[in-house]
């Protein structure tokens, strides 16, 4: 019987529905008009990540991304925030490592309030002192909470065993109990007259919008704007291979379970069997519950309720790595087990099935992520940001159809070194 | 948010359909009317690991089949149980909800409990638990809840108490799943992309004949009026002290319940019944508490619930400040509200800003259908339908009344983590923690 009524084919985003512009000033601004909602998102970033920031001065990045809100040339803290919550808008600001990303969202209607205050916030921000330094305590106090956080630290001692001190990825973007009282607002000035401008920065904007009127809004906004100062990215340092296994473990006091990160450095996402890693990743530790990592760790063991792996796949070769919460006592069982399931995947091609399996998941589950303005966003995000072109998510299909049972192995072989992982570890001390 | 149709099938099983037609997609939702407010001692978290074991197998979909069918045409499943309900759902691409509907049809009779997979999942769900005690936030809510409900149900954690996760045996699971797991106690909704006709022919054809059980006899006991302020300590390595206060708050089917709402968006920041929110830098709470440097956050709200739950306040005490403090800036905040001191212009702006969060949530299928499931278990299955109109509805004199009568010192529960020596303060002055956290040891 047929519950549905005959539906036009999904209407993927693609270069016939995406509206690209790229300003005189370099901004690159992507719209996508959905009428099926009544609210508007906007999603982007600013080449402006921790990168730029030097150890000494870790969190400098992040912290100017989050002051940015905080008062600006026009508008105070209190104006800034009743404009956006009368109107029941977001607007967020976050650093990462290459970049520093933004996203909102509004009622169509208010798509100008969120452009005007993106526009003053990335333009003009005034860093007020005493804003700051609330800012500075509120940052401080998660931090010191943070650092309670087994996953978290498992994942920071992973991070900072895996790459060296001269690599942007061992630092935590958010910076450190140390560091963080040290910048002052004049480090603030001082990254935000460098490092924010029109050079790199990406706008999507995906809504109950047409597409001439938001781009009219935009450029109104930021078509002005230069920074002849931007400087280009540092280049990433290469990471030497690990030739054995390391191990970094955290003890901390009162804790009842032991969270483990362990893995490789992997893939970026320009490598060109990235696809093939994230297909493996997907048979590692995604696909169907977990995986074969969730199978073997949870459902056959018992030992864990969350154990699965990740592709980070990022501007620079990335972790691709597992993570699992453990009681402390089963800590090396299920570190041996899921190395047991990396010798696997990293020496034998998958099967048919897997194959079949995972090419349906990934080419299956499009109409889910692209259900939100939200996943629409996102989604148009990574094509502009990692180049992937406008018409990644039409031809995507092939591309996952094309993935041979040794693509997938070549490229787990090439990542997945059992015999050498770094292997983080916090728990009870 | 269009119309829904509801239908009462022969075994009382009650169906709600909305059509959105928005996206080639279906939500499938199946709720059962029991909770962990449901739970007697012993056998705490038993309807939360009945949910695990859902998840463990029939005859006709052995473990893991279903995981692997799901993911293979891209939908997404999953589960939750919460104080009042437990519920499943899928949400798949349209042509193959058929799927799902066979898969709740058929475990809502049929799951295993295979005994082994039983003993594999206790160790699951103790580490499930061990992860929450990790966070000493959980130590502090859980004592929160605990000296709030004496008598009620509510009165333990969802996940439930380690030692009855550590004794409750297969029969207590299986016993609570053939209690509480059939037709005429359960709730199923569609969202999406379907014909409604046809999509009920065909849950009739599934589900018609599945057989209601007996009438279902929830255990319940109500809590009786609180007698005075309650405050619980609790003693942790924390990274900062923490402090939650919870103020009873009506039942959703309650007069007060809007007001109510409205109470928490003045003092806590907008908030939505579909688990969306903005920032809340302009809340009372937040200027009184965040702005003045007395906390690094706060948070709060109501929930619609079946009982009189709570009205819960979260803050985040900033390194430095002096809990005590907090707890007087926000008595003060609270009396300024109890004596009246609220405007027209400030309802309306509360009103304005839920509005827009809920449509907002109303965006995602899968929202939808858990809003609808959960009305109707309230007992009004209009409830969500009509959530604008209840909103606006709401007068400054009602709001004035629910605080006034709400929140009374005498019938709230404080509780404070007080955060003890050991890392937490040794973190502090240790330099780079690397150095001394982490040891390379070379395998």
């Amino acid at each position: 019987m047929t519950l549905t009524q005959p539906h036009p084919t999904l209407s993927l985003p693609g270069a016939h529905n995406i509206h690209r512009e790229t300003l005189p000033n370099g901004i690159v601004v992507l719209v996508y008009e959905n009428f099926a909602a009544q609210s508007v998102v906007i999603s982007g970033s600013i080449r402006a990540g921790s990168q730029f920031e030097t150890p000494a001065q870790n969190g400098l990045a992040s912290l100017t991304a989050s002051a940015l809100l905080r008062g600006t040339a026009q508008y105070d803290f209190d104006t800034i925030n009743e404009r956006l919550e009368s109107a029941a808008a977001d607007l967020d600001f976050g650093g990462a490592v290459h970049r520093t990303s933004f996203s909102g969202k509004a009622l169509a209607e208010d798509l100008p309030l969120l452009i005007d205050l993106l526009a003053e916030a990335v333009r003009r921000p005034a860093f007020p002192a005493a804003q700051i330094e609330r800012l500075r305590g509120e940052l401080l106090t998660f931090l010191n909470i943070r650092q309670q956080d087994t996953r978290y630290r498992a994942g920071r001692a992973f991070s900072e065993t895996l790459f060296p001190p001269d690599h942007p990825y061992h630092y935590s973007t958010r910076g450190t109990l140390e560091t963080v009282p040290t910048l002052s607002v004049d480090d603030l000035t001082a990254f935000h007259a460098r490092h924010y401008g029109p050079a790199g920065m990406i706008l999507v904007i995906v809504g109950a919008v047409k597409a001439d009127e938001a781009l009219r809004i935009v450029r109104d906004g930021l078509g002005d704007w230069t920074n002849a100062a931007q400087p280009e990215p540092p280049s990433i340092p290469q990471v030497e291979p690990l030739r054995e296994t390391r191990r970094a473990a955290v003890g901390l006091a009162g804790k009842t379970q032991s969270d483990i990160v362990l893995g490789v450095v992997g893939p970026s996402r320009f490598a060109p069997d990235y696809q093939a890693a994230s297909l493996a990743n997907s048979v590692l530790g995604q696909f169907g519950m977990m995986g074969r990592i969730g199978h073997s760790v949870r459902e056959t063991l018992g030992l864990a309720y969350y154990a699965y792996s990740a592709l980070d796949g990022g501007y620079a070769p990335s972790p691709w790595s597992v993570t699992a919460g453990v009681n402390p006592a089963n800590v090396e069982l299920a570190i041996a087990r899921i190395t047991d399931e990396l010798r696997r995947l990293s020496s034998e091609p998958i099967s048919a099935d897997d194959l079949a399996d995972n090419q349906s998941y990934f080419t299956g589950r499009l109409p889910l992520q692209l259900e939100t303005n939200e996943g629409i966003a996102g989604s148009i995000l990574n094509m502009e940001i990692y180049g992937l072109g406008l018409d990644y998510l039409v031809t995507y299909r092939d591309r996952i159809y094309a993935l041979t049972a040794d693509d997938v192995l070549a490229a787990a072989r090439q990542y997945l070194t059992p015999d050498a992982l770094v292997i983080a570890v916090a728990g009870p001390a | 948010m269009s119309s829904v149709t509801r239908h009462v099938l022969d075994n009382g099983m009650v169906v709600l359909l909305k059509e959105v037609r928005n996206a080639p997609i279906i939500s499938w939702r199946v709720m059962y009317r029991v909770g962990s407010r449901n739970e007697r001692t012993g056998i705490t978290g038993v309807s939360h690991w009945v949910e695990h074991m859902m998840f463990k197998g029939t005859d006709k979909f052995p473990p893991g089949v279903l995981d692997k069918a799901i993911d293979r045409v891209g939908g997404s499943w999953n589960a939750s149980t919460w104080i009042d309900t437990t519920a499943y759902y899928e949400t798949l691409p349209a042509q193959h909800i058929d799927l799902a509907l066979e898969a709740e049809a058929d475990r809502m009779i049929n799951a295993k409990f295979d005994p082994e997979e039983v003993e594999s999942e206790r160790t699951v769900i103790i580490s499930e638990r061990q992860g929450s005690e990790n966070s000493p936030f959980f130590w502090l809510a859980e004592e929160v809840q605990a000296a709030a409900f004496r008598v009620h149900g509510y009165h333990h954690e969802i996940i439930g108490d380690m030692i009855d996760l550590e004794t409750m045996t297969r029969d207590d699971l299986y016993q609570h799943y053939k209690a509480h797991y059939a037709p005429n106690n359960a709730v199923a909704v569609a969202v999406g992309d379907f014909d409604s006709a046809a999509m009920l022919d065909r849950i009739k054809a599934l589900y018609g004949a599945l057989p209601s059980g007996e009438p279902v006899r929830l255990f319940q006991r109500p809590e009786p009026p609180q007698q005075g302020e309650r405050r619980v300590t609790v003693e942790r390595p924390s990274g900062s002290p923490l402090v939650i206060v919870g103020y009873r708050a009506p039942a959703a089917l309650d007069a007060d319940f809007f007001p109510m709402e409205m109470v928490a968006s003045l003092l806590c920041g907008a908030d939505s019944v579909g688990g969306s929110g903005i920032d809340n830098k302009t809340s009372r709470l937040y200027k009184a508490l965040v702005a003045t440097e007395l906390a690094a956050s706060v948070d709060g709200g109501v929930y619609p619930t079946i009982d009189p739950f709570l009205f819960l306040i979260y803050m985040t005490v900033r390194e430095g400040a002096d809990p005590e403090a907090v707890i007087a800036a926000l008595d003060a905040e609270i009396e300024r509200l109890r004596s009246g001191d609220v405007t027209e212009a400030e309802l309306a702006r509360v009103k304005k800003q839920a509005r827009a969060l809920f449509a907002y949530s109303t965006e995602r299928i899968t929202t939808q259908a858990s809003l609808l499931a959960n009305a109707e278990i309230l007992g009004d299955h209009l409830w969500y339908e009509q959530y604008f109109d209840k909103l606006n509805a709401v007068t400054l004199e009602q709001v004035k009344a629910a605080a006034a009568a709400y929140l009374r010192p005498q019938t709230r529960t404080v509780g404070v983590l007080v955060p003890t020596g050991g890392d937490g303060d040794a973190e502090y002055g240790d330099g780079d923690y690397a150095d001394d956290a982490m040891s390379d040891d070379e395998a």
